[in-house]
């Protein structure tokens, strides 16, 4: 009941406050739709515009799953092989640095010059915003592995490979599992900026559009949409996450 | 006390951390031998070189110079003779107990090959291994569901379960509160005698040193020389109660005298 009341009542009634609180705002202060449109009037966009709305919804979704599905692949090869010695950190480590400081919003139009407008430079950009946490989370967890673990198992002859088998790549479970939160989150947002700069379909194509029409009330629908989709995203990742690594998530001598 | 034949045996050995000005020697000029079935302790101040001591015999890391053999070999690399514990239990949180102490078959010859066909007949060893050592009730518990002390007695059956010529605890109860310390000072007492282990412990603990083992070796400051060696002809078995004899006080005292003293 509790556990009911902390998850599910307080976030609902949280919402359902800060909308009322927007829609009194809008009311009171007689703030025109063309600025800031009130949940009803969202509401209504949402409805007006659902077949619109929804098919837009489909083609991020996709680009953001086949962004992420490319993040997964890569982001656990790469986290493998960075993790497998100091020397592969150490030189690869900088570079990565490097290749995420770089705004993926200025890679974009790279994209767009070498496969055109359309799907494609959606997920590559939500791949290669989304990878780097995978690789940085699954590289560290096999890295941190114990030293005297290491030496448990490097006395009875295991190789490298035997050491990465047994014990770096499920310890790095959790990592990668935590990583997934975060990496989703990055592939949704990569998958948008995209379809905003130079994209024929997804919701930020939807949005750019609604905004050169002043269809403002659509923008703001979109951009509910987004943030549900975010959530569900979010939130399959999260549980996910449990189901795989539950052992992770217990403390430690609890059992006495 | 019959000594059986030499089984480690350690002539003139230094070993070296690093290479050309940041060399730093760990041990230096070691001189020592374990016999078949010896149970020795090696005491002494901390960065002494106790556990570089392991990580040579172990093969871990090379001698630089001295030679140092098991049964007559040269040690030249790691060698799956040896089996180690160390303070942290280090057991792998997403396996049960007896799973945890498996893992060292599925990594040693020839039961690497054989763990997939046999896998059940080795589970039951691993079991039977855990309740020898009061693990009864709990071979199928997760680590985190395990006490310290079970968790220890379950990182010392990995380190058993291939039967190794040489069992070395690196201060395997350093970190278990001094009842539970004794708990398991009594278990291993009792595996060294039913199983004939020859054993190599690492410890800061005198007491625990003179009640376990047949020799005690005192080392000195880094770099690691060994300035005294102790037979402790205390009558097995021992019961804890003999902790408390005058006759083992000496024991410790004469120790503790040579540490810090050089």
């Amino acid at each position: 009941m509790q556990k009911f009341k902390e998850t599910i009542l307080a976030p609902t009634l949280f919402v359902i406050a800060l909308f009322l609180l927007w829609e009194i705002v809008c009311r009171v202060f007689s703030i025109a739709p063309t600025i800031l449109p009130s949940p009803l009037d969202i509401w209504n966009a949402l409805l007006k515009y659902w077949n619109p709305i929804v098919s837009n919804s489909w083609q991020t979704l996709f680009t953001t799953l086949a962004g992420f599905g490319l993040a997964i692949v890569f982001g656990l090869l790469l986290g493998v092989f960075i993790g497998w010695s100091k020397a592969i950190y150490g030189a690869l480590y900088p570079v990565m640095i490097g290749f995420n400081a770089v705004p993926k919003v200025a890679v974009v139009p790279i994209l767009i010059l070498w496969f055109g407008i359309g799907t494609v430079p959606a997920i590559l950009t939500a791949f290669l915003i989304s990878f780097f946490p995978i690789v940085v989370n699954v590289a560290t967890g096999i890295a941190t592995t114990e030293p005297e673990l290491r030496d448990v198992l490097r006395a009875l002859g295991a190789s490298k490979l035997d050491i990465m088998r047994k014990v770096g790549i499920p310890r790095s479970m959790p990592y990668f599992f935590g990583s997934l939160k975060v990496a989703i989150t990055l592939a949704f947002v990569g998958s948008v900026v995209s379809e905003t700069v130079g994209s024929n379909a997804g919701l930020g194509k939807l949005m750019l559009d609604a905004q050169a029409a002043f269809k403002v009330e659509l923008v703001f629908a979109s951009l509910v949409m987004l943030a549900v989709l975010g959530i569900v995203l979010y939130a399959m990742t999260a549980w996910v996450e449990k189901r795989m690594t539950g052992w992770a998530f217990r403390g430690e001598n609890q059992g006495f | 006390m019959n000594l059986g034949d030499p089984l480690v045996e350690l002539k003139h050995v230094s070993m070296v951390y690093g290479a050309g000005a940041n060399a730093v020697k760990a041990v230096d000029d070691l001189t020592l031998t374990v016999h078949k079935g010896e149970f020795i302790a090696v005491v002494g101040p901390s960065g002494c070189g106790k556990s570089s001591m392991m990580k040579l015999i172990s093969g871990l890391m090379p001698v630089a110079s001295g030679t140092l053999t098991l049964e007559g070999n040269a040690i030249s690399g790691p060698i799956n003779k040896v089996g180690m514990a160390f303070q942290a239990s280090n057991l792998l949180p997403w396996r049960t107990a007896v799973d945890n102490v498996l893992l060292p078959l599925e990594i040693v010859q020839p039961h690497r090959s054989q763990i997939g066909s046999k896998r059940d007949e080795y589970r039951q060893k691993a079991r039977a291994l855990l309740e020898s050592v009061g693990l009864k009730g709990f071979t199928e518990k997760f680590p985190w569901q395990l006490s310290g002390g079970m968790q220890q007695r379950t990182s010392i059956c990995r380190a058993l379960i291939h039967e190794p010529e040489i069992l070395m605890l690196d201060e395997p109860f350093g970190a278990l509160d001094a009842f539970t310390r004794e708990e398991l000072w009594c278990m291993m007492r009792d595996l060294h005698a039913q199983k004939q282990i020859t054993a190599l412990l690492v410890t800061h603990d005198l007491r625990e040193a003179v009640f376990l083992c047949d020799t005690v070796y005192v080392m000195s400051d880094r770099p690691g020389k060994i300035v005294k060696v102790q037979k402790v002809d205390l009558q097995r078995p021992r019961d804890i109660e003999v902790t408390y004899s005058p006759h083992f006080q000496e024991l410790v005292q004469e120790l503790r005298s040579f540490i810090g003293r050089h």
